[in-house]
């Protein structure tokens, strides 16, 4: 008897550890990950000595392929342009997009937009990248081409930004729209009550009471739309020139690793600068992550 | 009891919220210049009542309300009404405090600036004398710019009222404006509705009998959707001509 | 009095910004009509005979490695991501170890897929010495999918009642034996959504699998020899999937014929995979509200 409950036990035990190494292997997941983006990425500097601000801030970039031979110039500069043009139009496009979607799935038609928005909101995200990547070039692309006679046949940052748009839209919206619904309601009562229409009340007191949860929105969708591979890789142009316009093809840094890191000798100057631009893009999604946990930090409950 | 003229009338009001009925049948005439307290248990009506005084039961799917309420002789419900006019003459101030994110200052000139007034002057001028009004002019003066939010519960609800009496309303709804406040706000807050009561007609929903019996001129007792009984509240206190009002205040139910 | 003018105004806005919002809710639907139907009758109207074949004509071969590929991939990632959320519902104590794993589940989901395919491409496949292959794919798109077993099972089991699990204690079971009788069979239905939507996603994933499975697929179909590189059911072989393959024929799309017709009746099917995998979460949560409403 005493047997089989030491042997129960035992198992009880045996099954608690071995979930909680479930839960620690997620830990060791992500200090992994971590760890290797770090050594590969930090490569260009300290075996290469560049410097981080060659880095970041210069716009020659003619890596050497043959590893262990050095010398050539590593500056990121317009990718990192890229990135950053194509994600502010990517927001420009979604923000007021997204937060009017919002507004009219807790505001306006909750019936309509819980049967008809909700579920189409879900379908855009499960999209998967390729398709979005795969309609802008064969429709968009020509698109932007022949409307805007756009040079390079319409590959341009305003197709990536329109595409990245569409797909971090869904993020925002139900970011907005549940942050808008967790409002109690006798703050919109509060102005109802005083006389505001509808719309007075949604962009006098009820947007600026839920604007923490907007802004954790808008922060996860630049997030997804750092990290964007290969929809952007399609419509963008892979031009490593700095774009003079929306309408111009330029290069970011996801499409860049994801073109060049097959064609690179492991451990030259040129994948390892590749590999710091993976790092680059780790360290701006985790200062995403902090972000949002600033934002919600500040965030006042009513 | 005073012989001021009757400023709301209810008459033969019927209120439906999809099939299930509300009110019923309620008439009810107020004067002006007094307080009238509605009181009884909870789910009774008093609220559905007050609340279709300045219509903010159109906002709930389904209401639907037929008979007739009155302000000033002017059906309320009738189609040619500006809804939001209609809430500026009656102002309301809810159970729990509900300032909004923004300053003292903003917060009590939000009325004033949705019905038209831009002038910065002219602002002042209403947010000072609101604030008066509402008795908190003294310990807010020096800091209108701060948060409204991260104020006391009891400022909170005063600062309410003050945004209330910005728009100059002729009628003031207070729905349970003490039932989240402790005993010292709350006396303020009686106090302050006494005072209003020279320039406003006030309507107060209330939990409290002592409440309705300190503050209030007359009191309407609900149950179960019907108004039961309506009397001068000394009156309705001290001899309650029907036995359920009887039961109400001797705290046998509800 | 201009008070009735401002009135007529703010009514004028207000009418008017209702119509801007339902114009974008209406319109965030209709691009979504016309994206889909477009997408379909695009792919419908390329089919040419021998494209769902297996041979280099067709996607017969994608399609099989893209379904193997979220199967290995699940097989991994549901057992170790529902381990992880039950132990953070049922036995991790609040405190600094909980706040961490929380973090990390952050963090690991929001991650760029690209990082995490060039981890795997790093880890299964530089460092193992391996050539290209469906298991490295299918190990990524674990990393990828961990995150989100884990959270939903843990609000899963989160949501469950109390009584679930006094009762259960309460007739002598241990904590382990509640959790695998009483409390997981309790909340399958909703991990199993949550699984759906993961698979879904796996499904279309091609970023993370672009530097893992490789971009070529030779399969033998009568060998069945496990151990051979062109056995179909070999993990170790490189399998492109359908979403790599769809990207494939853009960059290469001048070598191969039929190139344009591929990539649209592709993506044709994973819009397809993203409709039916959706409406089966979906169904199946609307299966849940029911059961609950009924109980």
């Amino acid at each position: 008897m005493t047997n089989k409950a030491a042997s129960r036990q035992r198992k009880e035990k045996a099954c608690k550890t071995l979930v909680m190494l479930c839960g620690l292997l997620i830990i060791a997941l992500v200090i992994v990950i971590a760890l290797f983006l770090v050594v590969n990425g930090s490569g260009t500097f300290i075996q290469y000595h560049h410097s981080v601000f060659e880095f970041l801030f210069s716009s020659d970039w003619d890596p050497s392929d043959t590893p262990g031979v050095g010398g050539g110039k590593v500056g990121a500069l317009i990718y990192i342009v890229g990135t950053i043009y194509t994600c502010a139009l990517a927001l420009l496009i979604a923000v007021p997009f997204s937060l009017a979607a919002a507004i009219f799935l807790s505001e306006i038609s909750p019936k309509f937009g819980a049967r008809f928005l909700q579920p189409a909101i879900e379908i855009f995200v499960g999209i998967p990248s390729v398709v979005y990547g795969w309609v802008g070039m064969t429709v968009l692309v020509p698109f932007i081409a022949k409307k805007f006679h756009a040079p390079m046949g319409g590959y341009s940052v305003l197709a990536a930004g329109i595409v990245l748009a569409i797909m971090i839209m869904p993020t925002i919206t139900t970011l907005s729209a549940d942050a808008l619904r967790s409002l109690p309601p006798r703050c919109k009562m509060g102005a109802l009550g005083m006389g505001a229409t509808r719309w007075q009340a949604i962009y006098t007191v009820q947007v600026p009471m839920a604007k923490s949860g907007v802004i954790t929105g808008v922060i996860l969708g630049l997030s997804r739309a750092l990290g964007e591979t290969l929809a952007v890789a399609m419509v963008i142009g892979k031009t490593r020139a700095f774009p003079k316009g929306i309408l111009y093809p330029t290069n970011n840094l996801t499409a860049a690793i994801a073109a060049d890191m097959g064609n690179t000798a492991n451990g030259s100057e040129y994948n390892l600068a590749l590999w710091s631009m993976a790092l680059l893009l780790l360290i701006l999604s985790l200062i995403c992550i902090a972000l949002i946990h600033l934002t919600l930090k500040k965030k006042k409950e009513y | 009891m005073s012989d001021n003229k009757d400023k709301i009338v209810v008459d033969h009001m019927d209120l439906f919220y999809g099939d299930f009925q509300a009110l019923k049948d309620i008439n009810l005439r107020m004067p002006e210049h007094e307080i009238t307290a509605f009181i009884g248990p909870s789910g009774c009506g008093k609220s559905t009542l007050l609340k279709s005084l300045n219509r903010m039961n159109d906002l709930v799917e389904g209401c639907k309300i037929t008979g007739k309420i009155e302000i000033d002789g002017q059906d309320i419900y009738d189609k040619k009404v500006d809804v939001n006019q209609l809430r500026k003459q009656v102002g309301m101030v809810f159970q729990q405090p509900n300032p909004f994110d923004m300053s003292i200052y903003d917060n009590v000139a939000y009325g004033p600036r949705i019905h038209g007034i831009k002038n910065r002057s002219a602002l002042d001028e209403i947010v000072e004398r609101s604030l008066r009004g509402a008795g908190l002019w003294d310990e807010v003066k020096d800091r209108l710019k701060r948060n409204a939010v991260g104020v006391s519960g009891g400022q909170q609800q005063r600062i309410c009222i003050a945004r209330a009496l910005a728009v100059e309303p002729d009628i003031l709804l207070m729905d349970e404006p003490t039932s989240a406040l402790d005993p010292i706000s709350t006396s303020a807050i009686e106090d302050l509705a006494m005072e209003l009561k020279e320039n406003y007609t006030i309507v107060i929903v209330t939990h409290n009998m002592q409440q309705a019996v300190r503050i209030s001129d007359r009191t309407a007792f609900f149950y179960l959707g019907e108004m039961v009984e309506y009397a001068p509240t000394d009156e309705l206190f001290a001899t309650p001509k029907n036995p359920k009002t009887e039961e109400y205040i001797t705290g046998r139910f509800g | 009095m201009n008070e009735r003018s401002t009135h007529a105004r703010s009514r004028g806005v207000d009418h008017f910004m209702t119509g801007i919002f339902y114009i974008v809710g209406g319109s965030a639907i209709l691009l979504l009509l016309v994206l889909a139907t477009y997408i379909v009758i695009k792919g419908i109207r390329s089919y040419y005979p021998g494209v769902m074949g297996f041979t280099d004509a067709g996607i017969g071969n994608q399609l099989f490695n893209t379904v193997y590929l979220v199967v290995l991939s699940l097989i991994v990632s549901v057992p170790l991501g529902m381990a992880a959320g039950t132990y953070l519902s049922e036995y991790a104590k609040q405190g600094k170890l909980t706040e961490i794993i929380t973090m990390s589940i952050e963090a690991l989901s929001s991650l760029p897929s690209i990082v995490i395919g060039l981890f795997g491409y790093l880890v299964f496949i530089l460092m193992t010495g391996a050539q290209s292959n469906l298991l490295a794919g299918a190990m990524v798109v674990t990393i990828l999918s961990i995150p989100q077993i884990t959270s939903t099972t843990r609000d899963a089991l989160r949501a469950l009642p109390d009584d679930y699990r006094t009762g259960s204690v309460g007739l002598g079971a241990s904590t382990f034996q509640t959790i695998w009788h009483v409390l997981i069979p309790a909340c399958i239905p909703r991990v199993v959504t949550g699984i759906i939507l993961v698979a879904g996603r796996g499904f279309g994933e091609a970023a993370a699998l672009l530097y893992t499975t490789g971009q070529s697929t030779i399969i033998d179909w009568s060998n069945w020899n496990l151990a051979s590189s062109t056995c179909p059911l070999n993990p170790l072989r490189p399998g492109e999937t359908l979403a790599l393959h769809v990207w494939m024929m853009r960059t290469e799309g001048s070598v191969v014929q039929h190139s344009t017709e591929i990539a649209n009746i592709s993506s044709m099917i994973l819009v397809i995979a993203v409709l039916v995998f959706n409406l089966a979460a979906r169904l199946l949560s609307a299966r849940i509200v029911k059961k609950n409403r009924g109980a």
